[in-house]
């Protein structure tokens, strides 16, 4: 038996995607210990968010395998991946818009603890779900808008509406792909104390294109270009390396 | 304030799914209806078997989003199980003759449900449209059980509870049908309510993140297919059991359109849309054809296209926003 707090959260090991003759994933190595703070950057079109989709599940993998805490998930369904507890958040919301925010949350959580299997009680008797979920909206600072449903929100706090439900799934490996993103540089802030006050247990990958908020936020980094990991380590290693600073500079890589 | 704010979304999902009084409005109406218009009782119950059948699809399609343009095989399959447990079976009892109905739809909406909601959109909708025609074709061919175009006939219905027969003036079946409706609301506002009616309502918004946050959501969506279906074969067991005859209409496009067109005229995802929706569409249809035997479609598609071109949630979403301009002008 291995210590357990050896093992990595997430192991990823030799994954590829392919679409026809294009290659969208090329052998990519990466690991996550529990409470890692690891950014993914790279160019657009690198592959980051399809990536993101691998690990998840929303994608099949064409070879390789993605391991959580030592279990294989790697023929397991999105579902059954999110189960066993892999998070993730979109880069363009994916929301329950006609519902308020509380249901949101409250609709996430049940379905982790299994109470979305009762058709016969009503929702309001659950309420260890209801509770926890007021606690997890005031952690995010939604709790005054806890009854407005989420498409009367402006766009930063809908931001706010996806990770909450992402944390409501109470995650070993919280994916967040470009969580500021698009969200006013005076209002990101909020959202990146949210993501700095993240449960000291959980490992986190973001992508984020922001430098600023990666270095602040990333103990690791890892660069990935055209599918394939160009390179990683820890920030100050990245910040030397020149091949990144050609990646994000250079001529061939634009925007 | 911020505490404020937190008991308030707190108290208002602990109290949600309490009855309010004004949703006692529809049943004293229907009961009022009873005294006031006694020899419209005929109507009346097809009134309240349409709510059912529409009821069952706003289950479906209001609060999980599923679009169907094949309902009505479901209807058939419950008004043919009625039909032909007396006609064939000699069980003439009806309310057991309501369940073996509902049983028969739920196993028939599960088996075609496993499959075709693995599919959506257009394909879905054109999946739903062959297995009411599938359906359709099976009851004409099966001549010697079903009567074929010619319909299925000797059926004969004992007195409900022993006591009450088909009165001329459907008197007694207005009750039934009542009693019955009550019983599928019941149900219905009880799965809305609860936790898995919850989940729908999030199969609805954004499916792809039901699957990212771990929903089965397949399981989801078969388990309360099922159930619609059930519903929707007690619906065709009262219309076989009322009329003691059962036609290949029963299966046809145009009743899955015309249950289509209730919900969405009353109001889809509302739980009371069905209740106004077929009534609405019940007695415009009874009185336009009065009117032009001929040409009382035009009517109804008419009243459609109004409703759908200017009222967005049906007539529901019309008086939700008639009754909140009204209480913002008051206040």
């Amino acid at each position: 038996m291995q210590d357990p707090s050896a093992m990595p959260a997430l192991q990823i090991t030799g994954l590829n995607k392919n679409f026809g003759a294009l290659q969208v994933a090329r052998d990519i190595n990466l690991a996550l210990r529990p409470g890692a703070r690891h950014a993914l950057i790279g160019p657009n079109g690198a592959g980051k968010t399809t990536f993101v989709n691998l690990i998840t599940g929303a994608l099949p993998p064409t070879s390789g395998s993605v391991k959580l805490y030592g279990e294989d998930i790697t023929g397991l369904t999105q579902a059954q991946r999110a189960q066993r507890g892999i998070a993730r958040t979109f880069q363009i919301n994916q929301l329950f818009r006609g519902v308020s925010v509380l249901e949101n949350v409250c609709l996430s959580i049940a379905e982790r603890t299994g109470d979305c299997n009762a058709l016969w009680r009503p929702a309001g008797t659950g309420r260890a779900v209801i509770d926890e979920a007021v606690h997890l909206l005031d952690r995010v600072r939604l709790t005054e808008d806890a009854l407005k449903k989420v498409s009367e929100l402006p766009y930063g706090r809908q931001r706010l509406v996806e990770i909450a439900i992402a944390l409501g799934q109470d995650p070993k490996v919280l994916l967040l792909d470009e969580p500021a993103a698009g969200v006013p540089s005076a209002e990101s802030h909020i959202i990146l104390d949210v993501v700095d006050s993240l449960a000291e247990d959980i490992a986190v990958l973001i992508i984020e294109h922001d430098m600023d908020v990666v270095f602040r936020f990333a103990k690791e980094i890892t660069v990935l270009v055209s599918g394939g990991i160009l390179t990683a380590g820890t920030p100050d290693e990245i910040a030397a390396d020149e091949r990144v600073r050609e990646v994000y500079l250079g001529g061939s890589h634009h925007g | 304030m911020t505490d404020t704010a937190a008991a308030n979304a707190v108290d208002y999902l602990l109290k949600r799914h309490r009855f309010r009084p004004s949703e006692a409005l529809p049943w004293v109406l229907a009961v009022a209806a009873f005294f006031v218009f006694p020899d419209y009782m005929a109507l009346g119950t097809q009134v309240l078997i349409a709510i059912i059948f529409a009821l069952s699809l706003d289950l479906i399609l209001g609060y999980a989003g599923i679009v169907t343009l094949g309902h009505a095989a479901y209807f058939g399959v419950g008004a043919y199980a009625a039909g032909m447990l007396s006609a064939h079976g000699g069980w003439n009892e009806p309310l057991t003759g309501l369940v073996f109905a509902g049983a028969c739809a739920a196993i028939v909406g599960f088996l075609s449900g496993w499959v075709l909601l693995r599919y959506h959109g257009l394909t879905l909708l054109m999946l739903t449209l062959a297995v009411a025609i599938l359906m359709q074709e099976m009851a004409n061919a099966a001549e010697i059980w079903t009567g074929g175009f010619d319909g299925l006939t000797g059926i004969t219905i004992d007195p409900i509870l022993g006591m009450f027969d088909n009165d001329l003036w459907g008197h007694h079946y207005y009750w039934y049908s009542l009693a019955v409706l009550a019983l599928m609301f019941y149900v219905t506002r009880r799965i809305v309510y609860s936790p898995f009616g919850q989940a729908l309502v999030g199969i609805r918004e954004n499916v792809g993140r039901m699957h990212a946050i771990g929903s089965p959501v397949h399981r989801r969506l078969v388990t309360v297919y099922t159930i619609s279906a059930a519903m929707a074969g007690v619906a065709g067991g009262l219309f076989a059991q009322l009329n003691a005859f059962v036609t290949l209409d029963v299966l046809d496009f145009a009743r899955s359109g015309a249950v289509m067109i209730m919900i969405i005229l009353g109001g889809t995802g509302r739980l009371y849309g069905a209740f106004v929706g077929a009534t609405v569409f019940t007695i415009l249809e009874d009185e336009l054809a009065k009117i032009s035997p001929e040409f009382w479609e035009f009517g109804v598609g008419l009243v459609l296209v109004l409703t759908v071109m200017f009222v967005q949630g049906g007539l529901l979403g019309l008086w939700d926003k008639v009754s909140s301009r009204w209480i913002k002008r008051s206040a």
